[in-house]
């Protein structure tokens, strides 16, 4: 009962979670409710925890890169990404420019995944079922066009310090041009179906108010900081990869509502699909992985840090480096950890039901945040 | 930004403050503080804007010590300061920076999980992510499972 003080004769507890369908895996929220409504939430993490960060201590640089994957599964080429870029920096690694247009190509189109996957389960919550079957018909077009260069359809290991593990080819490119046109057509459905939806829009507009000092308080990145209006994206705030000679916009929202988080992320979907676009059309040739990326990385003394944008914010990797061919300490920064964090102050005195279309807004991926 | 939190750092009279070369480190600013001037150095952080991004420990056990790391960044332009504390390993004890910012709260209930760091004043140092009757910590480098 640690921190559940306000316990009166009118209170009562109710546990949300760890195996509710609301929370995406396994999450578990001690909440005291004054009937329907919220007096305190205390989310209660671990439940899958893997110490990922230990492992890291106890292989090559390379042995731990399938790791990086099974973090975020949703979201698992910025790990990929994040990891990468880190050790590049800790070791020197130059990468190949036609490499650095694959990684942002096929990172941007797991974004896109990522957050259809996010808007199919988020009105799923809201009690909408249908849009998640649209989510997933197009969502599938990107596992596909992603297994084909990655060999796997979640749990990506694509990227290598020096480059990427394989070349795309044309019917990549050209899947994936079909995949563009497609969802393009696709898009104004989903605004018509979902956005404007009445019913829809009275469960989210107003609801689950994030200040922009609750942000910076709490540290929460992404989608979340952009729906309350303030412009940071890693990808342009400490550019990485290619992205400063890409032409595409930060989407902010004003409201602070869940309505506005939801805005951001469908807005993100149509710049990351510019993204790929502009990668496709000026893809250079050449090699995809570093002639001189060495086999054994053995990074000098001293720490490194590298962040990247995932999909639900800042990603950062801290090496701690002993001069050997093993990391002496590696700290993964997962974004939704400090998103969550917030969630217990943002949710006192709401209704539950709302609260539960706040958590939705969120994105939650629990294995990142357990690690 | 940087010139400006660089110059109210050092007037907390640090341990040791430097410029890395972003390029090569992915941070700006590095500043040694003793246990006592966390604290001070959240505060004066957090007065000019600046967010926690994160809170780690690294076991030093050569030295027979443990550092504390805390990163901060700025949301409006680009500003990693890292600040870090080293502490005795028999008596691992850093002030909490939870008043000032309430999401130190989890990041130091982890760091106290993996690293047995006690982080005085905190509010609720329970296991985080270890389970609720943990009484080991994971990251120590002589952790034996």
């Amino acid at each position: 009962m640690n921190g559940l003080t306000q316990l009166t004769d009118e209170t009562f507890v109710l546990n949300l979670g760890p195996q509710h369908p609301a929370t995406h895996g396994v999450l578990r929220v001690k909440l005291v409710m004054d009937g329907e409504w919220i007096v305190k939430a205390e989310p209660v993490l671990g439940y899958i925890h893997r110490m990922h960060e230990k492992m890291g201590e106890n292989r090559t640089f390379a042995q731990f890169m399938p790791n990086t994957g099974r973090m975020d599964y949703l979201g698992a080429l910025f790990y990929n990404h994040g990891y990468c870029c880190a050790v590049e920096r800790a070791a020197g690694i130059e990468v190949p420019e036609r490499a650095e247009w694959i990684r942002v190509i096929t990172a941007e189109l797991n974004r896109i995944s990522s957050h259809l996957l996010w808007f199919g389960a988020f009105v799923l919550d809201l009690g909408g079922f249908t849009p998640l079957l649209y989510a997933f018909d197009d969502r599938e077009i990107i596992l596909d066009l992603l297994e084909s260069v990655t060999g796997s359809r979640l749990t990506y290991c694509y990227f290598r310090f020096g480059g990427v593990y394989n070349d795309i080819d044309d019917s990549f490119i050209e899947g994936t041009r079909a995949f563009i046109k497609r969802m393009r057509g696709r898009m104004p459905m989903y605004h018509d179906l979902v956005t404007g939806n009445i019913i829809m829009r009275k469960r989210l507009e107003g609801i689950g108010p994030i200040s922009q000092e609750m942000v910076r308080r709490y540290g929460a990145t992404g989608p979340v900081a952009r729906g309350s209006g303030i412009n940071f994206d890693v990808r342009r705030h400490e550019p990485y990869s290619v992205y400063p000679e890409l032409d595409f916009k930060v989407p902010v929202y004003h409201e602070c509502d869940s309505m506005a988080r939801y805005m951001v992320r469908m807005d993100e979907i149509e710049e990351s699909m510019r993204i790929v676009e502009q990668g496709l059309d000026r893809l250079p040739e050449g090699p995809v992985m570093a002639a001189k990326a060495p086999k054994i990385i053995k990074p000098a003394k001293g720490d490194y840090y590298h962040a990247v944008e995932a999909a639900r914010g800042s990603f950062g990797v801290r090496i701690v480096s002993d001069g050997t061919n093993t990391p002496y300490r590696l700290k993964l920064r997962s974004p939704t950890f400090s998103n969550l964090s917030l969630f217990g102050e943002a949710c006192e005195g709401m209704l539950l039901a709302d609260a539960l279309a706040l958590m939705g807004s969120l994105d939650l991926v629990i294995p990142e945040i357990d690690r | 930004m940087l010139d400006t939190i660089k110059a109210k750092l050092a007037a907390l009279s640090p341990e040791n403050i430097s410029e890395p070369v972003y390029k090569e480190k992915g941070f700006v600013l590095d500043v040694q503080v003793a246990p006592e001037g966390v604290v001070a150095a959240a505060e004066t952080l957090s007065a000019e804007g600046f967010f926690l991004e994160a809170i780690t420990g690294v076991d030093w056990i050569d030295d027979n010590q443990l550092e504390a790391v805390y990163d901060y960044n700025h949301m409006a332009s680009f500003c990693r300061v890292v600040v870090r504390t080293r502490c005795d390993r028999a008596t691992p004890e850093v002030p909490t920076i939870s008043e000032v910012y309430p999401g130190a709260d989890w990041h130091e209930r982890e760091t106290h999980d993996f690293f047995g760091i006690k982080f005085l004043g905190h509010p609720n140092l329970e296991p985080l992510l270890l389970p609720e009757d943990a009484d080991f910590h994971p990251l120590l480098k002589d952790f034996k499972p």
